[in-house]
Formats: structure tokens, sequence, C-alpha cells
């Protein structure tokens, strides 16, 4: 199968791999994927209070494809505000990727991926619900 | 190495020897006859050459040369075997025995019998080398069996099945042999008697002979095999096959045999070596990584091995790719070898062979097969060796699961997010 010059681009010289402190404030970490599925993203955000993407960090398993796809969003993301990150589309790293049909579900999980770490910069951001937690 | 990079896929087909070529030329063109014209010189010179290339063919496998039916391939002598014998012995019983790691061409042929319900058919297991126990075979026998089948050696993981045993198992019960041998002739002696096998497949594409031309060994004594027809016509070859026979394929699948049998004890001695080298280096640069298959009893050309954390399809892309170039020549050459990778298959699922040894799923999805064959060199393995520990180690500086494993993480443990 032949790959676009996109994704061979992304995959021989991704941009922003890496790891932030996952115990980082500004840090929300999305972990997708599961490795006997052949795909695992670990996408990192670093939120600014303000609430802008200031750097993104990935580390991907998984196909050609899928590095592409997590490399990437990690772009696509900077400079957006966490608003803006909940609105992308697969379709969009679908598009710049020219990702054939069986590849689809490599942009799922980076949409996933970035979803999961805005969640989780939210979480964080929460002050300890110390009422609540007192229920249970 | 050339522009077009180093060929180490040769399970999945090999390059055709230039001397297989040469003895080919004629039967393209001034040697065109029908090898059934009975009438004239060009149907007789082309009966010779059908019947020389029955003949090497026979002597590469210790059979008689009337026992060589000769097909388009493996697959159909697959399917000519199985679903020949099936239809021809249905008064005698419809139950028919396999493995689980089987080649398509048996487990697809046996689920269409199933399907159509003419057989019923026992997959055994295999052992954690992919091994099938003969004892296992002889627990399955009933008085229904009309068939056993069960490969030589395995197109994955390369496994050598005992094969002589389970042949005399066969014998033992009166239940017919067949064993699809399409990766192990010409690389290891096969002997039909030997082995009490009354039914093989072969190919020679896989074997530095042409595409689109194979065999089925048809044992006619001892005991005579009888099969009905799957593709009905003039009646050649014993009427078990008709079709106006390849004669250039099958001369150069007769120069091919005879070029494995002459050099079958120093090839498989130098393939191995070579095979071994390989083997070494990666595992004296690489940790976590896992040989799939039988340590011993494996061709000697196959190497499979688990990069534990590198998905399979990403490090052949870096392998097929000359994007990273490292100080091993001046422009890398891309590598051909093959993953048991899902995303490398059309189903989206790992391989079943490495499933059926036990291997998860998270490293079959690692896997890769080195096919290693007659033309590689020494050279070849050290540059490959050096590219794929280089790939392997690019490849996990970027996977999330070797950062994890290496933060003492037991990736079994945690809750993944599945889609």
């Amino acid at each position: 199968m032949a790959y676009s010059d996109k994704v061979i681009d992304h995959y021989s010289n991704p941009r922003n791999v890496g790891s932030f402190a996952k115990d980082d404030p500004d840090v929300g970490t999305g972990i997708v994927g599961a490795p006997e599925c052949g795909d695992v993203m670990k996408l990192q955000l670093k939120i600014s209070d303000d609430g802008i993407v200031q750097d993104a960090r990935f580390k991907t398993f998984g196909c050609g494809s899928a590095i592409a796809s997590s490399s990437y969003v990690t772009e696509l993301v900077k400079g957006k505000t966490v608003d803006e990150v909940m609105q992308i589309k697969n379709s969009e790293i679908v598009q710049e990727l020219s990702l054939p049909p069986v590849k689809i579900h490599c942009s799922v999980l980076a949409e996933d991926g970035i979803k999961a770490a805005i969640a989780d910069w939210k979480k964080r951001r929460q002050p300890a619900p110390a009422a609540a937690a007192g229920k249970r | 190495m050339d522009g077009k990079g180093i060929y180490m896929d040769n399970h999945a087909t090999t390059p055709l020897d230039p001397r297989v070529l040469e003895a080919m030329m004629p039967y393209f063109s001034s040697v065109f006859g029908n090898a059934a014209s009975r009438s004239h010189g060009f149907g007789w010179e082309a009966e010779k050459a059908v019947e020389a290339g029955r003949e090497q063919v026979a002597r590469l496998i210790n059979a008689k040369a009337k026992d060589i039916i000769f097909t388009s391939g493996a697959t159909e002598s697959d399917n000519l075997a199985l679903k020949g014998v099936v239809e021809f012995y249905k008064d005698k019983g419809n139950h028919v025995i396999t493995a689980v790691t089987e080649h398509k061409a048996v487990l697809d042929t046996c689920k269409a019998l199933e399907r159509k319900g003419i057989a019923r058919v026992t997959y055994l297991p295999v052992d954690q080398y992919g091994r099938v126990d003969p004892d296992g075979v002889r627990r399955a026998i009933t008085d229904q069996t009309v068939l056993v089948s069960i490969m030589h050696a395995n197109n994955e993981i390369g496994t050598i099945n005992p094969i002589a045993e389970i042949g005399k198992v066969t014998r033992e019960k009166g239940v017919l042999f067949h064993s699809d041998a399409t990766q192990g002739v010409g690389k290891l002696p096969i002997d039909v008697d030997a082995m009490g096998i009354d039914l093989l497949s072969m190919s020679a594409h896989k074997m530095y002979g042409p595409k689109g031309i194979g065999a089925l060994y048809v044992r006619a004594k001892s005991p005579r095999v009888r099969l009905a027809p799957i593709i009905d016509g003039g009646g050649h070859e014993r009427g078990f096959r008709s079709g106006t026979l390849n004669v250039p394929g099958i001369v150069g699948f007769g120069a091919a045999c005879e070029l494995c049998r002459t050099g079958m004890a120093d090839e498989a001695q130098r393939v191995l070596a070579l095979r071994e080298r390989l083997r070494e280096k990666l595992f004296a640069q690489l940790d976590d990584i896992y040989l799939n298959g039988h340590p011993v009893h494996r061709l000697p050309g196959n190497l499979n091995v688990s990069f534990a954390y590198v998905e399979g399809e990403s490090l052949l892309m870096g392998l097929n790719g000359s994007t990273h170039p490292i100080a091993v020549g001046e422009t890398p050459a891309p590598i051909a070898v093959s993953s048991g990778s899902a995303c490398t298959s059309a189903t989206l699922e790992p391989s079943y062979v490495l499933k059926a040894l036990g291997v998860g799923d998270e490293l079959a999805h690692t896997s890769i097969r080195f096919g290693l064959g007659r033309f590689n060199t020494q050279e070849e393995v050290d540059y490959v060796a050096a590219r794929v520990v280089h790939e392997v180690r690019r490849l996990r500086d970027l996977s999330p699961l070797y950062e994890m494993a290496k933060e003492g993480i037991d990736l079994k443990s945690v809750e993944w997010q599945r889609e």
C-alpha cells in the first residue's frame, strides 16, 4: 500500500514527540487505544490559564498513519483555544494526510486523544470537591 | 543491493533463478506446441518437455513421475486434494482433520466444505511453537475420517511439523494424508514414501521457479488415492485436472526442482547460517524481542520476531522507505519483509497463526517475518540487522508503551480505552 507524502513526512520527521510531566497542573494527558488493537496514542496538551494550547506532545504505538495522525494533530492544536480544539474533527486529519478508508480509525483515535487530553486538563483544574468526596 | 532494495520476503515468493528462466525461454517461442497434440512433432516436443519436468518434480520428493498432477499452484492443489478426496470418498465418511495454523488455502477450503454441509472438520490445536501433536491426530481420527491435512512447514513462523510421525499414524489408521508442503519443498528433504504422504501440494514460485505452476502429488499405489476433479474438460493429467498444460511453466518448475535437489544440502546450511547471523545480531542489540515459532524445527530461511512496543506496520514502513540514512551505505536500500500486524492484513485482525501459538495480540501486532533465501548475502544480513535495530530504537522513542514499560508500569494492568 502506498502512503501519501504527508504521512511519510510526519512518520519520518514526527513533530512534537515526547512527554510533559503528567502531574503538571497545566498539562492534560489523553491516552487512547489499546496494545492488543495495535494502536495506542498518548497526546499531551499544555494549556495556559486563559485556555489556550501553548504546546503539545505525543507518543504513539501504531502504524505509520497513526503516528502521522498524532504528529499532525499536535501541530493543529497549538495556539487554539480549548473550545476550538474540541471542534477539531477527524475528517480534517483524513483530508490533510489523504488517509485511505482503512486508516480512518487512526484519525478517529487522534481526535479522541485530544478530547481525552482536554477532559483530563479540565478535571485537574476543578478544585477538589471535598464535600462530594465526603458523601461517598 | 540495488536500487530496488533487499528482498527478504522469500516465503511470499522467490525470485526466478536465471538458470530456470533460461531453461524456459524456448518454450515461450519456438517450442509452442500443445502437449496434448498427438498428431505432430510440435505436440510431441512439448509433451517430451512436460514429461521431463514431471520426472524432475517427482525426483525431488521421491515420487513416481506419473503421480505428479500439474496445477496452477499450491492453492489449487490444496483445493483439489481436499475437495477431491471429500467428494470421491463421500460414501466412506465425511470427516477431515487439519490444524489451526494451516494456510488459508486449506482452512478456507475446509470452511467451504463445512458450509456446504459435505464435510465435518476438526481443527487441531498446536503447541507454543506451532507444532501439531501426532497423538492429537490419532485421537481425532474416527471411523468417518477420510483425510488428514497437515502442512509440512508453516509460512509465517517456519515451524516444521512431525510429518513422518503423522504419516505413521494415518497409515496405521488407514486414513489418507495430505500435506501442504509449499514452503518446505526444495528447502528440506521430503520423501513421500518415507513420510507416508498420500497427497502433497507444491508451488514452483516458492522455490525459485515461475508463478502460475504447481503440482499435487497423488499416490497411485499402496494406497491408490482417488479424487473427484474440480476442473472438468479434456481429461488431462489422468482426468484429475483438465486444461492445456502450461509447458514453459512446467519446464521451469522442473528446472527449479532440479536445482533445489542438487544444491539442497549446501543451500540449507548457507541460508541457516545467514538466518542465525541475523537472529544473533538482533537479539544482541535489542531488548524485549521474542522469537515466534520453534527454535530448531524451523525452515532454515525463516525468522519471525516480535519487537515489543513497536507496531509491525510502522516498522515495515521504516524499513521500506529510505528516509533514515544511517552509516551503512550511501543510499540506504529499502528492505522487503512482512508483518503479522493487523494493519497489514485485509481483515484488521493480527496473525491467526501467532494467536494459535498463544502469542498475545499486543505482541502479534509487533511481529516481523524475515524470509531469507538463495540470493541473500551476508552483507545484506548485516545491513538489515543494522537498519532494523535503528528503526526499532527510533520507533520505541516514539512509543508510549515502551515509555510506560521502562517506567515499570505493567501494561496488562492498565485499563485501556478501547474503541
